[in-house]
């Protein structure tokens, strides 16, 4: 079993719901990344997205864009991001760690190469976001031979037929884009959502993840009734943004801001 | 992955299979494709379906051909430069007139075409990006005279080169925004269409201005803009009796060249030419080559060569013409460069500003600075040729838009 399955299967029977903080890897600077993993793991994530940097991330809003900008400012590679994941286990063996970035720079350092080094650092799924299912059978299958999960995003344009096609080819979990936009946009509709996750759950029986948009406690607190993991990122991002001067700060702001998201998923189930 | 499986194409028959690309998922060989986020799969496939369907409806079909021969003025002439030819001493050169076309460029073609198609499908808000604001103004074009809203993304730094386009625009009712992220060129004005769109999927219509793209993008551009090479073709047998030895275009994005190229890729003896822009020099770093000097890999929905670095991040590229400023180029044009069927040669800028002065000065045409690419090249082979062999450039663009960077690059105040 991935561990990120372990872990599902843990929360399930513990009756919680996952909370999957997202930053981008080297993002104000690469030095902070390792402890910040750290801080966010005893702060209650159960779950990291690390984001990959990338020059041209389309499907993300001004917030994440300017975290690429200030990693690859210090030229943080896929290398580097990898590297950054091994360190991390080195003293946490338990957490599953999530690359989520765009497909180029996995192209450039090769499938095959890549899915070796990741796993051997201890990844334990990619989200690649422009790539879809029907793109995607190759790195899927050298992935899932390093037991490494392929997360895919459904969105609320996703109809019945795309849904099994991506269930067909997910493993981990599913993440569910809440809104039509891109990252950090808008404002939840809960009830859009809750309407779309039953249709999912109809067709799927990989856990359920929600991103885009989760800006207060509150959001997740909502979600945690609905959904089997809250994905927290723009919010956090924006901290670290706001502390970038000061990176020895960001691992403890960010713990604190993600200790009232964990409390609010808490106190709402 | 492609690296290590790109195919050639073996003998001269197997080129006339190039012509059932790309296939039903959109490539060219290894290229092409639909890379995108799944927000968009949606909206992709609805226009993948509304355009399979239009363009076997001969009504709709017909309403484009009205609108080419009425509102954009076509058939585009094919002029016989006579004096430039003499002056070579080789080849005679003959020019594809696009810069005749309503608003002074190709690019009106393609966005006939897909605000056509935008409407069919009850689309009411068009979004674009533009480089050096053709595309931007062929766009803005069409929806005043169909009534459509429109916005145009455009990178700031391109903003300043090109502000008599911004205003054309905006004099046409577009709302112009200005992109400031990343490079502030054209990628990044792409970035936020596709952002944009992935937002107001509902009532928005994303008319790409090349043959670049998620599928069924490159496809459908090409088609709109083979008009170009299917007159350029029947032009040269009623002149001279005879098909072209080659023909030459420029290459950003590349669909001026692929609409030229297209109806000539089974005719084995034509060769075909693309021109990149060679910047300050290949060598240089400072380029928007990507067929000369990138790599495979992956961007704004499709795969084919990129200006990147090693580790995958897209670079900026340099061209003193915006609309060649781009580090991607169309997957068909990846794939006819791999297959041999077409050759991708390279201009700097000092070659395209001579090429530029030479055929305002010797045939009273000024051709755009990124046409002017082409014409460095063309001037460089004609006299490989025989006097009797007919070379075609495709005078993709009119020259009035780039005055400013010219006088700004001599020194001249205007």
């Amino acid at each position: 079993m991935s561990r990120i399955a372990a872990c599902f299967l843990g929360l399930a029977e513990a009756g919680r719901q996952a909370l999957i903080p997202f930053v981008t890897a080297g993002d104000p600077e690469p030095g902070v990344t390792v402890e910040l993993m750290h801080a966010m793991v005893g702060a209650g994530a159960d779950i990291i997205e690390l984001g990959v940097p990338f020059s041209d991330p389309m499907a993300d809003g001004p917030v994440i864009q300017r975290a690429s900008e200030r990693a690859l400012a210090h030229n943080v590679t896929l290398h580097d991001v990898i590297d950054m994941v091994k360190r991390f286990r080195q003293s946490n063996a338990q957490t599953p760690v999530v690359l989520m970035g765009y497909l180029n720079p996995v192209e450039a350092m090769g499938y095959e190469a890549f899915a070796d080094s990741a796993a051997k650092a201890g990844v334990d799924g990619v989200l690649t976001v422009d790539l879809p299912p029907e793109e995607g059978a190759e790195l899927v299958s050298t992935l899932k031979e390093r037991n490494i999960d392929t997360i895919f995003l459904l969105a609320p344009t996703s109809n019945a037929e795309r849904i099994k096609r991506i269930d067909a080819m997910a493993s981990g979990f599913i993440y569910y884009v809440s809104l039509k936009g891109v990252t950090g946009a808008s404002n939840l509709d809960i009830e859009a959502v809750s309407a779309k996750l039953a249709e999912i759950r109809s067709i799927s029986r990989l856990p359920l993840g929600v991103g885009f948009g989760v800006k207060a406690p509150t959001d997740a607190a909502n979600l945690a009734s609905i959904a089997d993991a809250v994905i927290v990122g723009s919010t956090l991002v924006k901290i670290v943004e706001e502390n970038a001067a000061e990176p020895a700060k960001i691992p403890g702001m960010i713990g604190e801001a993600l200790s009232a998201f964990r409390r609010a998923m808490e106190n709402a189930v | 992955m492609l690296k290590n499986a790109v195919s050639k194409a073996s003998n001269n028959s197997d080129f006339d299979e190039l012509l059932n690309l790309p296939d039903e998922h959109g490539h060219f060989g290894p290229y092409g494709g639909c890379f995108a986020a799944e927000t968009l799969m949606a909206p992709i496939d609805e226009l993948r379906q509304a355009y399979e369907h239009y363009r076997n409806d001969s009504k709709f079909m017909a309403e484009i051909d009205a609108d080419f021969s009425q509102f954009v003025g076509r058939p585009s002439p094919l002029y016989h430069a006579e004096r430039w030819s003499e002056n070579l001493g080789g080849a005679q050169i003959y020019f594809k007139r696009e810069d005749l076309n309503h608003t002074g460029a190709h690019k009106i073609n393609n966005t006939v075409g897909q605000a056509l198609l935008a409407k069919r499908m009850g689309k009411t808000r068009i979004i674009a990006e533009t480089g050096a604001g053709q595309h931007g103004v062929a766009t803005a074009t069409v929806c005043a005279r169909l009534g459509l809203e429109c916005v145009v993304y455009m990178g700031s730094e391109d903003i300043k080169r090109q502000m008599i386009n911004v205003f054309r625009m905006r004099l046409l009712g577009a709302e112009v925004v200005a992109v400031e992220s990343g490079s502030k060129t054209l990628k990044d004005a792409l970035n936020e269409a596709m952002r944009d769109w992935v937002t107001n999927v509902d009532d928005t219509f994303y008319i790409i201005g090349t043959v670049a793209g998620p599928h069924p993008y490159p496809a459908m551009v090409r088609d709109f803009q083979a008009i170009i090479g299917r007159e350029a073709r029947a032009q040269a047998l009623d002149q001279t009796g005879k098909l072209p030895a080659a023909l030459v275009a420029c290459v950003g994005g590349g669909s001026n060249a692929m609409g030229l190229f297209y109806p000539f890729i089974a005719d084995h003896d034509v060769e075909l030419i693309g021109v990149e822009a060679a910047g300050d020099g290949i060598e240089t770093g400072r380029h928007a080559a990507p067929l000369n000097a990138g790599r495979p890999g992956v961007l704004h929905g499709n795969r084919t060569y990129l200006m990147e670095t090693d580790g995958g991040q897209i670079i900026e590229t340099h061209s003193v013409s915006a609309g060649l400023d781009y580090p991607g180029v169309g997957p068909e044009h990846a794939w006819l460069k791999d297959c041999g069927r077409a050759q991708y040669a390279a201009a700097t800028d000092t070659e395209a500003l001579d090429a530029f002065h030479e055929v305002t000065r010797t045939e009273g045409i000024m051709p755009a600075l990124e046409t002017s690419h082409a014409l460095a090249y063309a001037k460089k082979i004609a006299p490989d040729y025989d006097k009797d062999a007919m070379i075609i450039v495709s005078l993709s663009g009119r020259g009035d838009k780039d005055i400013h960077t010219v006088a700004a690059h001599e020194g001249i105040e205007i």
